[in-house]
C-alpha cells in the first residue's frame, strides 16, 4: 500500500507555488517499490557520508563538504528525471545525487582521498568536481565558485533546444548561491528563450555562516520565479515524494516547451559547512538539535514499514548491506595509489593544438 | 584580391563559419537588427535567423556563461562583447571556468568557444571605451589570446579561432576596424593561432607589437629607413601562446630589440617579451631591451589632447628607434 505520504493530496500539502503554475501535468505516482529503492539510496548516501566525515577527523580526507540533511531533495529529483536522456549541473554538496547517477560508493571515496582512478578529475579537483564520461552520464560540476554552473547550464540548454533535442537540463544550487548575479541572469535567460531547464535550490538556510534572514528579505528563493514569468514551486526537502513530484511537474514543462521552473527545496544542513568549518560558532545547540527532529531518513523508514514494505530483517539488509559497501570501497580507495604527475601537463589544450605542452 | 577593412574581414569569416558549420552561432548584445555596434553580424538577423544570432540582455556575465555551456554542450559559440571594456563582469567565466573547463575535467569537457571583443583606444572612447584589457587574458593558461592588426589577419585567424577546440579570446582594435585597409583573397583560408608574422624585414633592429601600434610601428620603419636605420617589425598576432621563436630568430639577427603597445607598460606583454628575449637571447644583444607602452595611468582621457597624450604614435615610435639605434 501506497503511505500517506504518497497519497493525492501530498503534494498540496508538503510543496506551494510561489509563482505561475506551470502546465500542471505531474508525474506517474511512485510506489511502494519506488520509495524503498529511494530509502535505499539515502541510507547507502548517509553511510557514505558519515564515513567520509569520520574519514576526514582522522585527517585521512582533506576536505568534505557534508550532503547529510540533503538526501531526501536529492533522491527525489532524481527518481524525477531521467539519468540517460537528461543533464545534471550540480555543486559541491551532491553526494546522494551522484550515487542515484549510478556513481558507485569507491569512485566518490576515490575523490575524497584525492586517488588515482578518480572519475570527475583524476583528482585534480576537489571531491565531486569535474564532469563523469558524457558517454556514461551528463554530470558536471566544473568549480568551487558558487553559481557559475547556472549561466553555463542555461547554455547547455539552449544547445539542446538550438538542435531540438528533448532534453531537461537541471542546474543545482543553494541558497547562497541565489544572490549572485549569475543565478538572476540565468533564469532571466532561460525564461525569455523557454529553455528546458529546472532550476533546483536546496535550501539549507545557511550560506556558510550567514542565515536566510540575512541573504534575502523574502520568504522563499521560489518566490522570485515571479520576476522571471516562470513557475516557482516550494517543496518540503525533507519529503522525497514532494520533490519527485515538484521535480517530476518541472519536468513535464520543461519537456512540454513550455521553459523553466525553479524549484526550491527546504532542507536542514545537519553538519558545519565543510569539515573546515565550525557551526557552533554561528547556530545554538537547540537550533543544531531539532534540526535532526525531521531527519527524512528514520521519517521514511518509518512510513515503509508503516504501510508494511519494510520489516527489520529487510531493513538490516539495507542497512548493514550499506555498511558493507562502504567499507569494502573505503579498503579499495585507501589501497590505490594518488596519481603521479604523469600528464600533468596534459588537457591544457588540445593535444596536438597550439599551446599544447603533453 | 579584393581589398576590405578589418571589420569587413571579421564579418566575411564570421559569415562563411556559419555558412560552413551549423554549430557556430553567434551571441551578445545589438548583434541582430542593429547589426553590432560596429556592425560585424550586419546581415546576419536576415541571412541566418534569430535561431543562430541571439541579441542578450546587457548581461556579459551571462554572455560568457552561456556561451561556456553552449560549447560543453557541442556548439561553437561566437560571442560578441560590446567593447572590451564591459568584459569584467564575465570575467569569472572566462578565465575563473572556460580556461580551466578542460583542465578540470581532463579533457571530458572542452569549451571551443570564441569571445570576440573590440578593445583599444585612439577612438575618443574615454575611460570606459578605450580599454587595452589583452593582457588580464593572455596570462591565463588554458586560453588562447589573439590580437590582429590586418583584415587578412584577422579573417584568418578568426576562422582559425572558431575551428579551434579550446576557448580563444578574440581582440579587435576598433581603431583599425575601418581604418586599416588591406587585400584579402576571396574564399576559405585560414592563419594558424601561434604564429607571429614578420610584416616588414630589417637589419638593424627588431621591433615587435601587435594591434593598431602596429600599423604606427610600420610607419615609423619607413621613416627612420630614410635615415638610414633598417628596422624589422614582427607582428605578434597571438599573443597566448605566444611565438617567441620569430621573436628569437629576429633578435639573433639584429640585436637590437623594442617592445611597442598601447595597454599600460608594467605588466604588460612587452615585459613577458623582454624577459624572454633576456633568458634566450641575452648574449646576442648589443642594446637592452626597450619598450614603449602606454603610460601608468589607469585608462585613456576623453580629451583629445589628453587622449593623444596616452596614446603610441608613429612619431613616438620614431624617436625610440632613434635612441635605441644609438645605443
Amino acid at each position: 500500500m501506497l503511505s500517506e505520504q504518497t497519497s493525492p493530496d501530498n503534494f498540496e500539502k508538503n510543496s506551494r507555488l510561489a509563482g505561475p503554475a506551470g502546465n500542471g501535468a505531474g508525474p506517474p505516482p511512485l510506489n511502494d517499490a519506488d520509495l524503498l529503492e529511494m530509502y535505499r539510496t539515502m541510507v547507502l548516501s548517509r553511510t557514505l557520508d558519515q564515513r567520509i566525515w569520520q574519514m576526514n577527523r582522522q585527517g585521512r580526507a582533506a576536505i568534505v563538504a557534508s550532503a547529510q540533511g540533503h538526501e531526501a531533495a536529492q533522491v527525489g529529483a532524481i527518481r524525477a528525471l531521467d539519468p540517460e536522456r537528461d543533464r545534471f549541473y550540480i555543486y559541491y554538496r551532491e553526494l546522494t545525487t551522484m550515487l542515484a547517477l549510478g556513481i558507485t560508493p569507491l569512485e566518490l571515496l576515490l575523490g575524497f582521498l584525492a586517488k588515482d582512478g578518480e572519475p570527475l578529475s583524476g583528482a585534480r579537483q576537489f571531491p565531486l568536481h569535474g564532469a563523469i564520461d558524457r558517454s556514461r552520464r551528463d554530470i558536471v560540476s566544473f568549480s568551487n565558485v558558487v553559481a557559475t554552473q547556472m549561466p553555463q547550464a542555461v547554455g547547455v540548454s539552449l544547445a539542446d533546444k538550438m538542435r531540438g533535442e528533448k532534453r531537461v537540463t537541471v542546474a543545482y544550487f543553494g541558497d547562497g548561491a541565489s544572490s549572485m548575479g549569475e543565478t538572476h541572469e540565468a533564469m532571466n535567460f532561460a525564461s525569455i528563450h523557454r529553455l528546458p531547464i529546472i532550476f533546483f535550490c536546496e535550501n539549507n538556510k545557511y550560506a556558510i555562516s550567514v542565515p536566510l534572514a540575512q541573504q534575502m528579505n523574502i520568504e522563499s528563493v521560489a518566490t522570485r520565479a515571479a520576476g522571471y514569468g516562470i513557475p516557482g514551486i516550494e517543496v518540503n526537502g525533507f519529503d522525497p515524494v514532494a520533490v519527485y513530484e515538484a521535480v517530476g511537474a518541472a519536468a513535464n514543462h520543461a519537456l512540454a516547451g513550455d521553459g523553466p521552473t525553479l524549484v526550491e527545496a527546504v532542507v536542514e544542513r545537519f553538519l558545519p559547512h565543510t569539515s573546515d568549518d565550525d557551526d557552533t560558532l554561528y547556530r545554538s545547540p537547540e537550533d543544531l538539535e531539532g534540526i535532526r527532529d525531521l531527519d527524512p531518513i528514520p521519517a521514511t523508514e518509518k512510513i515503509l514499514r508503516a504501510s508494511g514494505v519494510l520489516d527489520d530483517a529487510m531493513d538490516e539488509e539495507i542497512k548493514s548491506g550499506a555498511q558493507t559497501t562502504v567499507n569494502q570501497a573505503t579498503e579499495d580507495a585507501e589501497n590505490a595509489p594518488f596519481p603521479e604527475p604523469h600528464d600533468f601537463y596534459e588537457q591544457v589544450y588540445a593535444p596536438g593544438s597550439p599551446g599544447d605542452q603533453s | 584580391m579584393p581589398e576590405m577593412t578589418v571589420i569587413e574581414a571579421v564579418r566575411e569569416a564570421l559569415r562563411e563559419e556559419m555558412e560552413r558549420d551549423t554549430t557556430v552561432f553567434t551571441m551578445g548584445e545589438d548583434i541582430g537588427a542593429r547589426g553590432g555596434v560596429f556592425l560585424a553580424t550586419e546581415g546576419f538577423i536576415d541571412q541566418f535567423g534569430a535561431g543562430r544570432v541571439i541579441d542578450t540582455p546587457l548581461a556579459e556575465a551571462s554572455i560568457g556563461g552561456i556561451a561556456l555551456g553552449a560549447a560543453v554542450n557541442g556548439m561553437r559559440p561566437v560571442a560578441e562583447i560590446e567593447f572590451g571594456d564591459f568584459i569584467w563582469p564575465a570575467v569569472n567565466q572566462i578565465i575563473g571556468e572556460a580556461a580551466r573547463v578542460r583542465y578540470g575535467t581532463q579533457g571530458r569537457r572542452t569549451a571551443p568557444m570564441v569571445l570576440r571583443v573590440p578593445y583599444g583606444g585612439g577612438v575618443r572612447g574615454g575611460l570606459f571605451h578605450s580599454q587595452s584589457i589583452e593582457v588580464a587574458f593572455a596570462h591565463q593558461p588554458g586560453l588562447k589570446v589573439i590580437a590582429p592588426a590586418t583584415p587578412y589577419d584577422a579573417k584568418g585567424l578568426l576562422k582559425s579561432a572558431i575551428r579551434d577546440d579550446d576557448p580563444v579570446i578574440f581582440f579587435e582594435h576598433k581603431r583599425t576596424y575601418r581604418l586599416v585597409k588591406g587585400d584579402v583573397p576571396d574564399g576559405d583560408y585560414t592563419i594558424p593561432i601561434g604564429q607571429a608574422d614578420v610584416k616588414r624585414t630589417g637589419s638593424d633592429m627588431t621591433i615587435v607589437s601587435y594591434g593598431l601600434v602596429l600599423h604606427y610601428c610600420l610607419e615609423a620603419a619607413a621613416t627612420l629607413a630614410e635615415e638610414g636605420i633598417d628596422v624589422e617589425v614582427v607582428d605578434l598576432r597571438t599573443l597566448r601562446p605566444l611565438d617567441t621563436g620569430t621573436v628569437l630568430e629576429s633578435v639573433r639577427k639584429t640585436s637590437k630589440a623594442m617592445v611597442v603597445h598601447e595597454d599600460t607598460k608594467a605588466g604588460g606583454i612587452g615585459g613577458e617579451i623582454a624577459a624572454v628575449i633576456a633568458e634566450e637571447a641575452f648574449e646576442d644583444l648589443d642594446a637592452p631591451v626597450k619598450r614603449l607602452a602606454g603610460p601608468e595611468v589607469p585608462a585613456m582621457p576623453f580629451s583629445p589632447l589628453l587622449e593623444a597624450e596616452f596614446m603610441p604614435s608613429a612619431e613616438k615610435i620614431a624617436t625610440a628607434i632613434r635612441e635605441l639605434a644609438a645605443y
